[in-house]
């Protein structure tokens, strides 16, 4: 069936694939935000252990999405993986050192004679939630608003000079934190993150001094949120982006190029709306009524407006990758793709997803049936 | 090589991928083990309802978990290591490689974390039934992610199954299944999840076997042993087998990694085995000068026999493969090079005819490069035309010798050891076989070196090629700076030595503490 269609539709469906594992992504980063509140939200030991606990059930779902989305952009879209990964070599090892952290500090932290001591681990968590939110963030706003390289197919047939993919500048990556818009969309995650993690320990956690600081936390964190999103938004959808003629693929800059994605895709413009408005709606949910079913809504909103970001950087003739250093170096969904003949391979793995997806949720509920409490803790045999 | 890539920058990367996967590979063949050996238990568990095979479970779960997570962080590295540091790798055969990946995530990981999660909270919260089905689903993911990077692996050493586009300058995948199926992958799949199998029983024997030695839960212990050594035998017996297996693909498809186990320089029939040997003198890249075996002793036709089935069959030396031996057919590595410039002359022509629009032109090199035969004869060696002296091809010969023969005396080694553990266990007397249980303790470590000693047998045997033939190393890497490797080489090292440190701590300390009610 996969088979049958052409490779730009191909291209498309890989492509909303990597956006819907980005949504969830953003989304599953709650447990990093989480990470930065343990001290803010747990006062005595007790309390930081459930909030540890609670949080500690949930990182490989993180964790496995961040490999996966990695795994699923290098096989659909190699170009990418080459490039970036390689050319903004700082920034992208500087997230896996933050993520690698993470791996272990959850089963070591309470273990006896763990050679680095629990405030170690507790600081790991720490750079885990700061370093991989912001630098998280970063990384995606480059997408764009632009970086520096060139690629050449051409290197491979040269004797001097055989590697495809070069960055331009020596800064490799870390010249991204000089574009404020970057930094905009670095911190707004870095805010989500933590908005989400509220409205997780709210629904999750029974324990009443915790959720009271919860509740306060809640506005604290909501408001810069908003700014740095709306910051991040706004400036994007007023600057030029980087749109190419499908017949041509030349690549030029267009004015309110992101913008008028979303009006040319109307879908997409009307799902950017409903995602901002359920986010907000988990938000005021949980501050107005006092519900503990926010995450749910904010959940899913941030799932589908990143989605829809994603979806206006590469579909309606929009380079995802742009070089600012050679537009003719940008990346499409289709210069950037695999071929034909993997793309319809993978497509037939990617029917597996659903099944994925119903374990997932069924092993996320059968783990959360019952809200964490101290009860709960004492009596259970695996604590982190 | 005369260019502007810097040969330090191809040196550290290639320090740095080693360090990361050797790291992986200390924790992942204990998972792989592990996961089965925990599953067998918590069966006994749920079939008897015996609470002791509950405490038995539940104490090596420990002992899982704290070995996961460390899996998991150095095998994160690892693969976005493909991107930053081996970019012209990640394209030119990107859209092969990474399909493996990602289905491994999709399929495997998933499965694995989305149930190992069950598998350590749901004691109360799911139904005897349902944990015990977790728990064989965290074994049976674990090992499938290992099937499909062992897929992705195994193609390196062997491609197949895809075509050169040269509008894309890129190999694409033509054939999943034959990736996939690749006799390369079945093997490298079986042997090296046997390693796992093999190094888990040899695991839970020595820690049972120090228990014994203190004498403390003589009960647990005797069962653990068990269940162990029946894996133990049934899995290093297998092992051997699909060794054997692999040293025959080996033999045929990379002749010159099988001449390096053997320190073969000159070709001949009926070759005999070196079961021990020393080698003598330095390697040397730049003139023809390469070490000597001596002190042998051997074991008359083996070889052949163990490469081709054929006590008299001819083997290809080093020196065969270099120089070339018209008679038994075997191409010189200049005339190799030869070709594969040819094969990059050709395309670089077709670039320059594209992007001159020069329709006439590109039509036909297209054609040319498309064409059978041209990739059969020519473009085959395309990787060749960056080799620029014939000793360049010679793996490093002392390190792939003296490694395949620790592996091969350990794997022999381990047949004994589970046979004894089975006929003591047989006779109830093991608790008295102070000797032994020793012995059972300080296999522990042996089992690591075996399985690291395989990898470098397999990956230091394949260089210089980072793809057989297709990519040497040196061509694979990211356009970036050495000093930059370094400084994640040291710290990646660091926070690694650091973790494994912590790992044995956390171990010896639950150990010590014993299994809990
Ligand atoms: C406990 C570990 C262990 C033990 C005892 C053995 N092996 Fe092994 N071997 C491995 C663990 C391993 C491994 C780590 O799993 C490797 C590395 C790469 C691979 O495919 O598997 C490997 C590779 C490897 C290779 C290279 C494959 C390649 O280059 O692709 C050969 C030829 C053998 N093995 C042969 C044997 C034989 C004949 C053994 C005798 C009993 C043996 N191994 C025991
Ligand atoms: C976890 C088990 C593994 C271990 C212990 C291991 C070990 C090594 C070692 C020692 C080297 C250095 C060889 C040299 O530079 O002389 C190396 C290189 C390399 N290996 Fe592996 N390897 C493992 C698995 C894999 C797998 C599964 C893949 C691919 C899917 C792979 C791909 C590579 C690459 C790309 C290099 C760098 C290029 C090179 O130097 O060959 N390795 N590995
Ligand atoms: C060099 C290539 C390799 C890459 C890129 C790689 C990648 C990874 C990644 C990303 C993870 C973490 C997955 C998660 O989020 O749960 C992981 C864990 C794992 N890998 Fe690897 N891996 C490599 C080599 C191997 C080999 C050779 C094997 C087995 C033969 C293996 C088996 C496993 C297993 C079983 C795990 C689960 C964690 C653990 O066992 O501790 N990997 N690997």
């Amino acid at each position: 069936m996969f088979e049958s269609l052409s490779q730009l539709a191909l291209q498309h469906y890989w492509w909303i694939i990597i956006s819907t594992l980005a949504g969830l992504l953003v989304f599953l980063l709650f447990v990093q935000g989480g990470q930065t509140l343990i001290y803010t939200l747990g006062k005595t030991a007790q309390e930081q252990t459930i909030l540890v606990n609670s949080l500690g059930r949930k990182w490989e779902f993180t964790f496995t999405v961040l490999v996966v989305f990695g795994a699923g952009f290098f096989a659909s879209f190699p170009l990418f993986y080459s490039t970036s990964f390689g050319g903004a070599y700082w920034v992208w090892m500087a997230i896996l050192f933050c993520f690698v952290l993470q791996a272990f500090s959850y089963e070591y932290r309470s273990k006896p004679n763990n050679f680095l001591g629990k405030r170690t681990f507790e600081i790991f968590l720490l750079i885990n939630g700061f370093g991989g939110t912001v630098l998280l963030g970063t990384a995606v706003a480059t997408l764009f608003t632009g970086a520096n390289f060139s690629i050449s197919m051409d290197n491979l047939a040269n004797e001097q000079n055989f590697i495809i993919s070069q960055w331009t500048n020596a800064a490799h990556g870390l010249e991204a934190v000089l574009d404020l818009r970057n930094l905009a969309l670095g911190l707004a995650v870095f805010f989500l993150a933590r908005v989400l993690a509220l409205l997780y320990f709210a629904n999750n956690v029974d324990q009443a001094a915790i959720n009271e600081r919860v509740k306060k936390q809640l506005l604290i964190n909501a408001i810069p949120f908003v700014f740095f999103f709306l910051a991040f938004v706004i400036s994007i959808f007023l600057s030029k982006g980087y749109a190419y003629d499908p017949n041509t693929k030349v690549v030029f800059m267009e004015k309110f190029k992101y913008f008028k994605n979303l009006i040319e895709m109307p879908v997409a413009g009307l799902l950017f709306l409903v995602g901002v408005l359920m986010v907000l709606g988990g938000i005021a949910l949980n501050l107005l009524k006092g519900s503990d079913k926010g995450i749910w809504y904010s959940g899913i909103g941030t799932i589908v407006t990143v989605f829809t970001l994603f979806i206006i950087l590469g579909f309606n003739n929009t380079a995802f990758y742009p070089s600012q250093y050679d537009l003719q170096s940008s990346i499409t969904i289709e210069n950037g793709s695999s071929s034909h003949y993997t793309l319809t391979a993978m497509s037939y793995v990617s029917l597996f997803v659903p099944v994925v997806a119903v374990y997932m949720f069924f092993a996320w509920k059968a783990i959360n049936n019952k809200k964490i409490d101290v009860a709960e803790i004492e009596s259970e045999s695996h604590v982190y | 090589m005369d260019t502007n890539i810097d040969l330090t920058l191809v040196d550290w990367s290639r320090a740095q991928f080693a360090l990361t996967a050797m790291y992986h590979w200390i924790f992942v063949p204990l998972t792989l083990g592990l996961g089965f050996l925990v599953a067998f238990m918590e069966t006994m568990y749920v079939k008897t309802g015996d609470p002791e095979w509950k405490r038995i479970t539940k104490f090596w779960m420990t002992l899982f978990g704290i070995n996961f997570a460390i899996g998991v962080a150095t095998g994160i590295i690892l693969e976005f290591q493909f991107g930053t540091n081996w970019s012209n790798y990640s394209w030119f055969v990107g859209d092969i490689f990474g399909a493996p990946l990602a289905v491994e995530g999709i399929l495997a990981f998933f499965m694995e974390s989305t149930f190992i999660a069950i598998m350590f909270f749901g004691w109360n919260k799911v139904s005897k039934k349902s944990h015990l089905f977790a728990t064989w689903l965290t074994a049976i993911g674990a090992n499938l992610s290992a099937l499909w990077i062992l897929v992705a692996n195994a193609w390196m050493q062997f491609p197949a199954g895809m075509h050169f586009n040269p509008d894309t300058a890129r190999n694409e995948m033509v054939n999943f299944w034959e990736v996939l199926f690749s006799p390369f992958a079945i093997n490298k799949f079986l042997h090296t999840i046997s390693s796992g199998f093999v190094l888990a029983s040899v695991f839970v024997v020595g820690i049972s076997a120090w228990f014994l030695l203190k004498k403390r839960e003589i009960v647990f212990a005797k069962k653990s042993i068990v269940v162990a050594a029946v894996f133990g035998i049934i899995s290093s017996v297998y092992l051997a087998f699909t060794g054997d297996g692999s040293a025959r693909l080996v033999a045929n498809k990379q002749p010159m990694k099988f001449a390096a186990f053997e320190g073969l320089y000159n070709g001949h029939v009926g070759v005999p085995i070196t079961a021990f040997g020393v080698v003598s003198g330095q390697q040397n890249e730049k003139e023809n000068y390469l070490p000597n075996i001596t002190v042998k002793i051997e074991i008359p036709n083996l070889l052949s026999y163990l490469a081709y089935l054929d006590p008299n069959a001819y083997v290809p030396g080093i020196n065969d493969l270099i120089n070339g031996n018209p008679e038994q057919g075997i191409m010189s590595a200049k005339e190799k090079i030869e070709r594969g410039k040819l094969a990059r002359q050709t395309f670089k022509e077709f670039r320059l005819a594209k992007s001159q629009k020069d329709s006439i032109k590109y039509a036909e090199l297209k054609t040319k490069m498309l064409d059978k035969s041209f990739q059969e004869n020519y473009f085959k060696y395309f990787g060749y035309s960056f080799i620029n002296s014939p000793n360049e091809l010679i793996p490093s010969i002392p390190l792939t010798f003296y490694s395949f023969r620790i592996m091969i005396f350990l794997g022999f080694y381990f047949i004994l050891f589970f046979i004894l553990v089975l006929i003591f266990t047989f006779k109830n007397n093991i608790e008295n076989k102070k000797w032994f249980l020793r012995l059972a303790i300080i296999s522990i470590p042996l089992a690591y070196i075996a399985g690291q000693a395989g990898w470098i047998v397999a990956e230091v045997g394949r260089q210089p090629w980072v793809i057989q033939d297709y990519l040497p190393t040196m061509a694979a890497v990211s356009h970036i700076s050495s000093s930059a490797v370094q400084v994640t080489f040291w710290l990646f090292g660091l926070i690694f030595t650091a973790l494994l440190i912590a790992e044995i701590k956390i171990m010896t300390t639950q150990i010590k503490n014993g299994p809990k009610i």
